[in-house]
């Protein structure tokens, strides 16, 4: 077994590794790109990291392409974003020219890749228009929406659907995402990565240090929210949560760790809201960390005592899957993923207000037992459900499926 | 063992599967559409949401053994009907028309009764599911009875739900991989067949009835050995 291989067996055991030699030994050789719009920030890239490489060493040729564009391109691609989520705003048709020009422009340097690949994963809106400007592909193209696309503005899924409808097949997160599309619409959950710095095991001298560096007072109580300045994200419902939870835990402290994307240019503008929000309490702490922080990530996760992911709309929420995997129930927002991966009573709470979130820590901050019951419960739930060898997996029998145009069952040789 | 038993038996060939979850596109939000779509679905979906969720991603702490009680205790807010409709016991229907029919049965009856279960409306949809189910040949054999305990705590949960589970649907006599092939070796394993029978897939993970399958035959060819 290989280096990578033997180290993911080390966590996930040897037959989740064996089990995905028997499904490439079937795919050995074949040309496959993944394309998405950022190298670094958010989950899609964190999973591509290793997915990739993880595929090459079962003995398929896997690249992974990213496309550029200028600020007018992002504007449209975060407004797409906005709009799969439900957000009812119409794209000005500037914004819309330079999205389509720069699917062009990338197409011209990548087209000759993805014509001759045997498979193309085209991650999310900004990548999408790449199918139908590369009329020569041989190979089959399977469109992967890591967004919550239940309820989508309908002009704009109107707009993105002509470029989508002809992919051979796409990809949900969950099958409330799935989307009225004349093809197999297969359902993937995403997942994390064990061995990534973001979830790794730190030792106790390292957690103790960030700890210190932010100002955190590791013998009180604190939550912990991670995920971009983002108004879905809720980050101001996450203040008004935690203050409502002083009330009977005057020792809480709350931190609110963001990071940027280099595709999201509405960070900027709800970090200032949730400064004012915040105001000048001591114990709210707003960390703006570079993409790169993951040690960083993992030690405050590994440090807080509940996690919170109050979402008002997501894709998933990996940052949820996060907190569970270091044995922390979440307090979650009740919608997309995050309904998938907290159970009431069994890894956290879902919750639909602040001050539901409120009352879940106060249970929780009273109840320590039950934290420490449910955080148990949490990191076993990840280790069988959402790690990356299940991810990988899931891809694998997708394009054997795919490859035998199987529809129901397929067995194989 | 008598060496005719062996010659007549073939080796127990051990196979992997894979599972993925496609969606329909069929949404209910009440009890009617439910009933409908039950009635129009594809097979295999009624099978998904018996069955599906021993291989896929989900909790293994459900209240109720399949979706469709499930959802009518959680969303739709109908606890007698999950009840009813959690007592149905899939390995007793071979034919899935005649699990379809039953939970129509059952359905049909509740809307009969009760006329407020026409109004009731989830703001979560059911959504119907199906799958895709990749079936692999590990390359493993068994030849004696005897290797069982060593070689099923190895087993992967897919290779559990393959033999244990999806055999059900493929057997004329709704039973698994293990009990058939025990057949071929005669009278001597009627015993641990039963036993392995009364071993129930429901309400378990995979890697639960992997290690009851590890239990019953560890502990039936150990007292056969002595």
């Amino acid at each position: 077994m290989n280096g990578l291989l033997e180290a993911y067996a080390g966590v996930a055991g040897r037959q989740v590794i064996s089990q995905l030699h028997q499904l490439a030994d079937h795919l050995k050789g074949m040309k496959v790109v993944h394309v998405n719009s950022t190298r670094v920030g958010g989950g899609v890239a964190e999973i591509l990291e290793k997915l990739v490489p993880l595929s090459n060493e079962l003995g398929l040729d896997t690249s992974w392409e990213v496309i550029s564009g200028d600020d007018d391109f992002y504007q449209c691609t975060k407004a797409m974003h906005n709009a799969l989520q439900g957000h009812s705003e119409p794209i000005d048709q500037r914004l819309l020219d330079a999205y389509e020009q720069t699917n062009r422009d990338n197409a011209d340097k990548m087209r000759s890749q993805l014509e001759e690949a045997d498979f193309v994963f085209i991650h999310d809106p900004q990548p999408a228009p790449l199918f139908s400007l590369c009329p020569g592909r041989r190979g089959l193209w399977v469109w992967r929406c890591h967004i919550d696309a239940s309820r989508p503005f309908r002009p704009v899924w109107r707009y993105l659907r002509h470029y989508v409808s002809d992919y051979n097949a796409s990809i949900f997160s969950l099958p409330d995402f799935a989307q009225d599309l004349p093809h197999p619409q297969y359902i993937i959950p995403p997942s994390i990565d064990p061995l990534s710095d973001k979830n790794i095991e730190l030792p106790q001298e390292e957690i103790d240090e960030v700890n210190e560096k932010f100002g955190i007072a590791p013998h009180r109580p604190f939550l912990l929210q991670v995920s971009r300045f983002d108004r879905f994200k809720d980050p101001v419902g996450v203040i008004k949560a935690y203050r409502l939870s002083r009330k009977f835990n005057p020792d809480l402290q709350l931190v609110l760790a963001g990071g940027t994307a280099t595709d999201d240019p509405e960070g900027e503008k709800v970090l200032d809201e949730v400064k004012t929000a915040a105001g000048d309490d001591p114990d709210i702490k707003i960390l703006l960390l570079p993409p790169d922080s993951h040690r960083t990530i993992n030690a405050l996760q590994r440090a807080a005592h509940i996690i919170i992911q109050k979402s008002i709309k997501e894709g998933f929420g990996l940052t949820a899957t996060e907190g569970l995997w270091k044995g922390k129930p979440v307090i979650g927002g009740d919608t997309g993923g995050i309904r998938l991966q907290v159970i009431n009573y069994h890894t956290g709470f879902l919750v639909n207000s602040p001050e539901g979130a409120a009352l879940r820590v106060r249970y929780l901050l009273h109840r320590r037992d039950r934290l420490e019951e449910m955080g148990a419960k949490s990191r076993k739930f990840v280790l069988e459900n959402f790690l990356l060898t299940r991810h990988l997996r899931e891809y694998l029998t997708l394009m054997v499926g795919l490859l035998h145009k199987a529809d129901y069952r397929i067995e194989l040789g | 063992m008598s060496t005719d038993k062996e010659s007549n038996t073939h080796p127990f060939s051990i196979k992997d599967c894979a599972l993925i979850a496609i969606a329909t596109g069929r949404r209910a939000y009440t009890l009617t559409e439910l009933r409908n779509h039950i009635r129009d679905v594809r097979l295999d979906s009624i099978y998904h949401h018996f069955w599906g969720g021993l291989l896929g991603v989900g909790f293994e702490e459900l209240e109720f053994n399949n979706d469709f009680a499930n959802w009518c205790r959680k969303h739709l807010g109908e606890p007698a009907l999950a009840e009813q409709l959690s007592v149905i016991d899939p390995v007793e229907f071979t034919d899935l028309e005649g699990l379809r029919r039953e939970l129509l049965d059952i359905i049909d009856e509740r809307l009969d009764s009760n006329e407020i279960s026409y109004f009731l409306r989830s703001s979560r949809a059911f959504e119907f599911t199906r799958s895709l189910l990749v079936i692999f040949d590990t390359g493993r054999r068994i030849t004696l009875p005897q290797e069982l305990p060593s070689i099923l705590p190895d087993l992967s949960t897919g290779s559990i739900f393959y033999h244990f589970i999806d055999a059900r649907r493929r057997l004329k006599d709704g039973s698994d991989d293990f009990r058939f092939w025990l057949s071929s070796w005669g009278e001597d394993y009627n015993d641990l067949r039963r036993r392995l029978a009364g071993i129930d897939p429901f309400f378990s993970s995979l890697s639960q009835v992997r290690e009851e399958l590890t239990r019953v035959c560890s502990e039936f060819l150990t007292r056969e050995a002595i």
